[in-house]
């Protein structure tokens, strides 16, 4: 029974439910809704709430057990010792079971021929390729067997799944209709029934940054059992080999992080000032007319896709460096070889950040009440006596807040730095030497053909770890001063 | 006409359509203490607001008429507001202190204005500011400690330190004791006392007690209009007008 048509089922369930449920909840009251307990809406919603909610509950874990207890079962007829050999000959067997899908919905093959095919006197690649699906290798007699049982299952297993889902829905569905009196307090149940609505949901968020941190975290170690961990925090170089004939590879951190803090230095040296004082500008000075340009017009900035930034650094930004600070440059100094170097991408990391930091800043700067203004401006001192003795100290937390989250997406930028920066890791002091930083190496460890279980590439989960702990302390920082400065001053 | 401190005449306030004040002709004298009285929204925040240009950071109001301080017209291009507030201090109906120590809240209008050659001098200001506005008791032990940590009336105390502390030629205060108890009201009513000997002082109040108590004029408007000006003892015990005599009876507000 194919998904959307349980799911219309139990859906149809639930609105007939809802009817009926008013209708009897009416009734019981004998048509008069003042003496029913609840508003008569609320009996509706428990009779469709208890068919939708169970129901669809046992739908959504059967939708994740399902494929694993299969896979389970079938990858025992495969008898493969190597972990890595069972997952790909599992791929194909998915592959050639669904191939046999598309056949039988062509009718290219019956469901019985299918089913009782021999890999022995049929040439099922062949016969796969004709109707479009394409099989990697010849199919083996054990791959078509495996193909085929899996097929059953899943055929058994999806009917079950319907007559399962449906049995639960129908039980709720009576269950809650044979419990509809006029005295029956459904308003308390469908509230409890939506607060657990909205726990679900929450929990959705939470259990995923769980999921994601631990993977993290068990990678990291993983990683760190291949590779010693002093190497790599505290090495100095980053020189990762490809070849795989190990040993070879040097894969220390601190290049890559201090790449990533002379960038994000730089990008805040340029947009912290730039976005304060036009900040201060737009809620302070601007008439109406211009702050009504103006502010959209920079909202706008910050909605451009980093990779545009990029094209701009590689583009634009990095030859026109390069002809003033490079060999025979408008200052005859020769600092600068090539266009990708720390200050491209931290000049235009800095453009990306102004809105982010005018725009924050804006907003908290406009919240500090008029009264504040008025006691300073009836003293009489100027506006930017006014701006600087009195807003500004009001507003400071709000703007250091603003400050360390553009830090954060400083840290965690990528698509302009590896325009904009180039990728040799270095140690270097020049900010016109190429650099790079630990999000753009994550990239690239990870978009070459290299196994997914070498140091080489689970590296990439100790950089996003490190990276991930690194912002997270910054945040802590953020909310610490924040909170200090709230508890002086409010 | 130059014996008088600030001079208005025809004055009109609009706030966008609103017409707020509608033609208000009043002298204020130096070295007097002049009561506005009305019903709530009758104007009295705004007219006292025009008296030093606070109405300006107000984008949809307007003001109209001719309003002088010492023979100057206020309203004048060639006039720097930020100087006019300096001469002409204000205490507003809501205290609003800064998110400063108290020390350097009352050392606010000092610094800016450079009234202290030294730290030893700006102390003094200081103290002696806090002194007049009742808080000096209360606050000596804790002025380094934030102004928004204060009570409500220790507040507004505070925000009229601030004020006499610039040492302004006219003050404005819009309902000072709104927020006080009747010992500090009394402090405060005592330093109003003491600053007319070298300032004028224009009081906002609900109270008729106390207007009879500080006042020497007595100014009474109604619904955006002046409604009748005089000495305060006519004002409360001979009103010409039936409505001022209704007002101060509790028949109207
Ligand atoms: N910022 C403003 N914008 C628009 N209208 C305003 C503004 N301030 C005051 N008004 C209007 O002007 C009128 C006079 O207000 P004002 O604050 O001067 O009254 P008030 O006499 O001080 O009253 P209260 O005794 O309650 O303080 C009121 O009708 C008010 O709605
Ligand atoms: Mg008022």
């Amino acid at each position: 029974m194919s998904l959307i048509l349980i799911v219309s089922i139990v859906i149809a369930l639930a609105v007939i439910g809802y009817v009926l449920g008013v209708q009897r909840a009416v009734s019981s009251a004998d048509g008069d809704q003042r003496i029913l307990h609840s508003l008569k809406g609320y009996y509706g919603q428990n009779v469709a709430l208890t068919v939708l909610v169970p129901s669809l509950l046992v739908l959504a874990i059967w939708a994740i057990a399902q494929p694993l207890l299969i896979d389970q079962s079938v990858s025992g007829l495969l008898n493969l010792e190597d972990s890595r050999a069972q997952s790909l000959a599992m791929a194909d067997v998915r592959r050639v079971a669904e191939g046999l899908d598309t056949a039988i919905a062509q009718g290219a093959l019956t469901s019985d021929a299918a089913a009782n095919m021999d890999a022995e006197t049929t040439d099922v690649r062949d016969l796969l390729g004709d109707i479009g699906v394409a099989v990697g290798s010849d199919v083996t007699p054990e791959t078509l067997n495996a193909a085929q049982r899996y097929r059953g299952l899943s055929n058994t297993g999806s009917w079950a799944r319907g007559f399962v889902v449906l049995a639960i829905a129908l039980a709720g569905f009576a269950f809650a209709l044979s419990r509809i009196t006029k005295d029956f307090r459904a308003r308390n149940i469908v509230e409890r029934g939506v607060l657990v609505l909205l726990i679900a949901a929450a929990s959705v968020a939470v259990l995923t940054t769980i999921g994601i941190v631990l993977s993290l975290i068990f990678n990291t170690i993983n990683f760190l059992q291949a590779y010693p961990a002093a190497d790599f925090f505290f090495g100095t170089r980053w020189e990762p080999s490809f070849s795989g004939r190990g040993g070879s590879s040097e894969l220390g951190f601190l290049p890559l992080i201090w790449g990533t803090m002379f960038i994000s230095i730089i990008s805040l040296i340029v947009a912290v000032p730039l976005g304060l004082f036009s900040a201060i500008y737009l809620s302070e000075y601007a008439s109406p007319r211009v702050r009504s340009i103006a502010k959209p017009m920079l909202e706008i900035l910050a909605g451009i896709p980093t990779i545009v930034y990029g094209l701009f650094a590689l583009l634009t930004v990095g030859p026109l460096l390069v002809s003033a600070f490079g060999q025979g440059g408008f200052f005859g100094v020769d600092w600068m070889s090539g266009g990708t170097a720390a200050m491209t991408a931290g000049l235009v990391m800095g453009i990306m950040l102004i809105p982010f930091v005018s725009s924050l800043s804006d907003d908290i700067i406009n919240a500090v009440p008029q009264a504040m203004r008025d006691g300073s401006y009836g003293l009489g001192a100027t506006q930017s006596e006014t701006i600087r003795q009195v807003i500004i100290p009001a507003a400071l937390p709000g703007i250091v807040g603003a400050i360390l989250l553009a830090a954060s997406r400083a840290i965690g930028e990528t698509m302009i730095v590896v325009l904009g920066a180039g990728a040799a890791a270095s140690l270097s002091l020049n900010p016109f030497e190429a650099m790079t930083t630990v999000t753009a190496k994550i990239v690239s460890q990870l978009t070459g053909d290299g196994e997914f279980n070498s140091p080489e590439t689970m590296v990439a989960f100790a950089l996003g770890m490190t990276l991930f702990v690194i912002t997270l302390c910054l945040n802590v920082f953020a909310l610490y001063i924040v909170r200090k400065y709230r508890e002086q001053y409010d | 006409m130059t014996d008088y401190k600030i001079s208005a005449k025809g004055v009109q306030v609009y706030y966008g359509d609103t017409h707020a004040i509608k033609d208000v002709d009043v002298d204020i004298e130096d070295k007097t203490v002049t009561a506005f009285i009305g019903p709530s929204g009758c104007g009295k925040s705004t007219f006292l607001r025009t008296l030093n240009r606070m109405n300006d950071t107000i984008d949809i109001c307007r003001v109209q008429g001719d309003i002088r301080i010492d023979g100057e017209d206020i309203y004048d291009s060639a006039v720097d507001p930020v100087q006019l507030r300096a001469k002409v201090g204000m205490v507003f109906q809501k205290p609003n202190p800064f998110p400063k120590s108290i020390y350097d809240n009352v050392a606010y209008g000092p610094k800016i204005h450079g009234l202290a050659r030294n730290k030893a001098e700006l102390d003094e200001i200081v103290e002696s500011s806090l002194r007049k506005a009742a808080l000096w008791t209360e606050a000596k032990d804790r002025l380094n400690a934030p102004g928004t940590g204060l009570s409500g009336g220790q507040q507004q105390r505070l925000c009229i330190a601030r004020a006499i502390a610039t040492a302004p030629e006219v003050l404005l205060m819009d309902e000072p004791c709104s927020a006080l108890d009747p010992i500090a009201t009394a402090q405060v009513e005592e330093l109003i006392d003491e600053l007319r000997q070298s300032f004028s002082v224009v009081i906002v109040t609900h109270s008729m007690q106390q207007a009879a108590r500080v006042s020497q004029k007595t100014a009474f408007f109604h619904l955006g209009n002046l409604v009748e000006y005089g000495e305060t003892d006519k004002i409360f015990t001979n009103p010409e007008d039936p409505r001022t005599e209704s007002y101060i009876s509790g028949r109207i507000g």
